[in-house]
């Protein structure tokens, strides 16, 4: 089982659902996020290009996370997705230095927290609360290793890419493009 | 008293309710906020009760979860529900949070004058009532019923609406007609026979292209069409936008039209010339169902794309190849009629040249066009007739505004003036729902018109700018803690939704529902509130209908069959409720009139030197200023920021995130600074903000001085000849460095 998400550029309108879905379904207290939109503008105008992408945790394969972590509390569980056991973590902050894509913050309560891919929704076959609620249903979630998944499906069909391949952590966060 | 000392504005102030809220730790906490322990909702332990959204008109159906310990904790789409199919938007996620919102109104307030000054004092909900109740009685008695208007937006207004129609007025109004869709309305009144309504019946889901005159689908967040225009993206369908803003719906377009700004009607007129002179139309339904076509080809003879560039800055290869797009999807393509249609005063003919390209593409009625959508009627509950009033707002405005569909709010605003023309006077208002400071532009007015009321009473959630010249300010409670009347709306198929209560009010609030009715008993009006309770007629109006509140509370939605088909069939007959029976495009109504009968070009003015467009629109994440103050969506965008080009940002040497004043044509400075965000998504005669920002209450602690408000600069507004609607995109600002209110104070 190896978890991941896909998200198509050509049809996100950058609406900030997903974030809002995440903050209320996992109680992420204002002013912080675990997941959040981009915008990038290119061009002169009129000759212009926007593309919008909703980004979180890319839950990579090779984890500078999990492989930074002094205490452990970061770590990986089934299907790939990268958790923090909130009771272990120090509240060091090495994995937020470590993370190329800057999915992790301080909590106020004292420790380090992050997207869990809805583990708690998966584990019972439901989407995650940001695939579930968004409107242009721009998100696709499912176990890579298993070919009717949606997002197994679309990657097969759809051109993609993936945010800081160069860092070499092989993320699970695919954007068509 | 009333004359000298009253409606300078309040601020709600500390009213010991701040105290209130302090001491209970429950009003302090918002969701995301636990201070116990942060953990997802468990969905077993939760508990979930049926709603419609109110954070916008698009009223989505879904429920609201209370968490393990009884709170509430989001609210999540009904998939049953046609408007969301289980989808909320940002908004409507974000719902909880005017529900959590420690600003909220809290009490019953009276205006009332200490030391000579007016403040807001706390008073029962039996001693506001009586008050209200009291000066009613007085108006009637003075001036007659007539002259009290109700002036609404939210889902409450239904009971109100009952209230003023039983205690003997008609003069009723939303700013939704006058200052938004109604030029649409009209327009396609004129041509059609009928409006457009809401949820717009256009069959995007089917569509193969899709055109939007300055629409921007997915900045404004009407879930079900955004839902369908995501499909529409990935079936391939062809989007045609038309915007002088890079919109996020342009960048997904096959052609975007970066216009120059009040020129929309010579691309229209143009586009209707290339189908009709290079025969693109279609030939058969404007043979069947038109009336007016050889007038038609006559009149837009001249307007070819190479006149039409003159104009509008798009180049005549691109206004052909668009209109060639839109023929060759044509039935199954959509000129969509847009919403905010209140731009420059010609509105209504504007959307008339919309309706127009529509009949010649042959859409309406089309699969992939325009379906024909329907509704279910509400049963009324047994009540006795109203009372027939001397006068009502046609007498105000249909002598000058021969097409007005509704009230007029700015029409009726103006006959609460003393020194208007018009021998039917209002006296008093029932404001509910509606911040009529940021929704009715040329604010002056308003506030004149507001010194000169005998009652103004303002029903609302939050103390919204209109609050604070209130006589008497009622705190409704949230579309969360109440229930309110059936949501019946048009749609593919007729479907009906429940709204009930998840949470009891906080603090002293009320339903619209409580308020309309205990205001009834006191005007001697019980006959018209029979029901004890509002479950009671909910549930008589849900049997009428084939259901009952009891299986409504467990479904949320429901569906019925319908009664007419979907779509035309091919060479159906049908009958078109205008003067010919045809689709109008030369409107006989319109001439007799003595409007255009077909649209015509205007020139309308463009900046002078040193001065930029104010263009105003949406973002996803807020309904204009109602949100701006709320907990979860503030979260997400707390100010809005004034987009200008970086010719223009070159030119005056900004810096980005630079805070900056606006001052208009007519020298109205912007309250609060706005800072710059330079992109080149405008256009360079032209600025662009979200409108809703600026706020000017200190008691909205989240929003106060957040950003400018385009509204404080809308002072220039273009009335419609035909429908009365406040074209709003005339106003021209200048961008000031240096702050203008620091040097008013100096000197």
């Amino acid at each position: 089982m190896r978890y991941a998400m896909a998200m198509d550029t050509k049809k996100c309108v950058g609406c900030s659902d997903c974030v809002v879905a995440c903050q209320t379904e996992n109680n992420v207290p204002h002013g912080f996020c675990r997941d959040w939109i981009v915008e990038n503008v290119d061009g002169v105008y009129p000759n212009l290009e926007l593309e919008i992408r909703s980004e979180r945790c890319n839950h990579c394969d090779n984890t500078p996370c999990v492989r930074t972590c002094p205490t452990g509390a970061s770590h990986v569980i089934e299907g790939g997705i990268v958790k923090v056991t909130h009771a272990e973590c120090i509240g060091c902050g090495a994995c937020i230095q470590a993370c190329p894509y800057d999915a992790r913050y301080f909590h106020p309560d004292g420790y380090v927290d992050k997207c869990t891919f809805c583990d708690h929704r998966v584990a019972k076959g439901q989407d995650t609360a940001c695939v579930s609620v968004c409107p242009t249903k721009c998100l696709y979630f499912g176990d890579l290793e298993d070919e009717n998944s949606p997002v197994s499906k679309v990657l097969k069909n759809r051109k993609w890419k993936v945010n800081a391949p160069e860092a070499g952590t092989k993320p699970q966060l695919y954007f068509l493009i | 008293m009333k004359k000298t000392s009253r409606r300078d504005f309040i601020k709600i102030s500390a009213l010991g309710a701040g105290g209130l809220a302090m001491a209970n730790p429950i009003m302090n906490w918002v969701p995301g906020f636990l201070p116990k322990e942060h953990k997802p909702i468990d969905e077993s332990k939760a508990k979930r009760f049926p709603t419609f959204c109110e954070v916008c008109f698009w009223k989505c159906a879904g429920f609201t979860y209370l968490n393990e310990d009884g709170k509430i904790q989001k609210i999540i789409g009904n998939d049953k529900d046609p408007h969301s199919n289980g989808r909320f938007c940002p908004r409507g996620t974000g719902g909880v949070g005017m529900y959590y919102d420690n600003d909220r109104l809290k009490q019953p307030l009276k205006r009332v004058v200490e030391n000579g000054k007016s403040t807001f004092k706390p008073i029962s909900w039996d001693e506001a009532l009586d008050y209200i109740a009291d000066k009613m009685k007085g108006i009637a008695k003075a001036h007659g019923p007539e002259s009290m208007a109700l002036l609404y937006h939210a889902s409450s207004g239904s009971y109100f609406k009952h209230l003023m129609k039983a205690y003997g007025s008609k003069n009723i109004a939303k700013p939704s007609y006058a200052q938004c869709l109604g030029p649409r309305e009209a327009g396609f009144v004129a041509t059609y026979g009928a409006g457009v309504s809401s949820p717009e019946p256009t069959d995007v889901k089917n569509t193969k292209c899709l055109v939007l005159i300055g629409n921007h689908v997915g900045e404004n967040m009407h879930n079900g069409y955004v839902q369908e225009v995501s499909d529409a993206i990935d079936r391939g369908a062809s989007i045609i936008t038309v915007d002088p803003r890079f919109s996020t719906i342009a960048s997904k377009s096959k052609f975007w039209l970066p216009i120059k700004p009040a020129t929309d009607m010579a691309l229209l007129l143009s586009w209707i010339h290339v189908l009709i002179y290079e025969g693109l139309f279609d030939e058969k339904y404007v043979k069947q169902y038109t009336f007016g076509f050889d007038e038609l080809k006559v009149h837009v003879k001249n307007f070819t794309p190479e006149w039409a560039y003159t104009k509008t800055d798009i180049k005549p290869e691109q206004i052909r190849n668009s209109a060639y797009e839109m023929a060759k999807a044509s039935p199954a393509v959509i000129v969509h009629p847009g919403r905010h249609t209140t731009w420059y005063g010609d509105d209504t003919q504007r959307t008339r040249a919309i309706a127009i390209l529509n009949a010649l593409l042959g859409s309406y009625g089309k699969k992939g066009g325009w379906y024909f959508a329907e509704k279910k009627k509400v049963p009324h509950y047994p009540s006795p007739a109203y009372p027939h009033p001397h006068w009502t707002w046609k007498d105000i405005t249909r002598p000058t505004y021969k097409s007005a569909g509704t009230g007029i709010s700015n029409d009726l605003i103006k006959a609460s003036l003393p020194n208007d023309k018009s021998e039917h006077k209002i006296k008093g208002w029932l404001v509910v729902g509606t911040n009529l400071i940021s929704t009715v532009p040329d604010q002056k007015i308003t506030l004149e018109a507001i010194q000169n009321l005998e009652l103004m009473v303002v029903v609302d959630t939050m103390p919204m700018e209109i609050t604070g010249y209130a006589d008497i300010v009622l705190p409704e409670c949230t579309y969360l803690e109440r229930y309110d009347d059936i949501r019946s709306s048009q749609n593919r198929f007729p479907n009906i939704a429940l709204r009930m209560p998840a949470a009891e009010p906080r603090w002293e609030s009320k339903p619209g529902w409580w308020m309309a009715r205990e205001l009834a008993l006191r005007l001697g009006l019980e006959d018209y509130f029979k029901w004890k309770n509002v479950e009671e007629q909910l549930d008589w109006k849900f049997k009428q209908m084939g259901t009952s509140l009891k299986e409504m509370q467990k479904i949320g939605v429901k569906t019925f069959e319908k009664d007419k088909d979907m779509y035309l069939a091919e060479g159906e007959e049908y009958y078109f409720n205008t003067d010919t029976g045809k689709i109008e495009l030369y409107s006989l109504d319109l001439e007799a009139k003595g409007y255009d009968p077909m649209p015509k070009y205007t020139e309308h003015k463009q900046p002078e030197e040193g001065f930029y467009r104010l263009i105003y629109g949406r973002a996803p994440m807020h309904t204009f200023g109602r949100t701006a103050n709320n907990p979860n969506l503030t979260d997400l965008m707390d100010e809005n920021k004034l987009w200008v080009n970086p010719k223009v940002a070159k030119l005056l040497y900004l810096e980005p995130d630079q805070e900056v004043w606006l001052k208009n044509q007519d020298g109205v400075i912007s309250k609060f600074p706005i800072k710059v965000r330079i992109t080149e998504r405008i256009r360079y005669d032209s600025v662009y903000m979200v409108h809703g920002f600026g706020k000017d209450n200190t008691k909205l602690k989240r929003s106060y001085g957040k950003g400018a408000s385009d509204s404080d600069l809308i002072t220039n507004v273009k009335i419609d000849p035909i429908m009365g609607g406040t074209g709003m995109r005339e106003n021209f600002v200048e961008i000031l460095m240096d702050n203008p209110h620091k040097e008013e104070a100096r000197s």
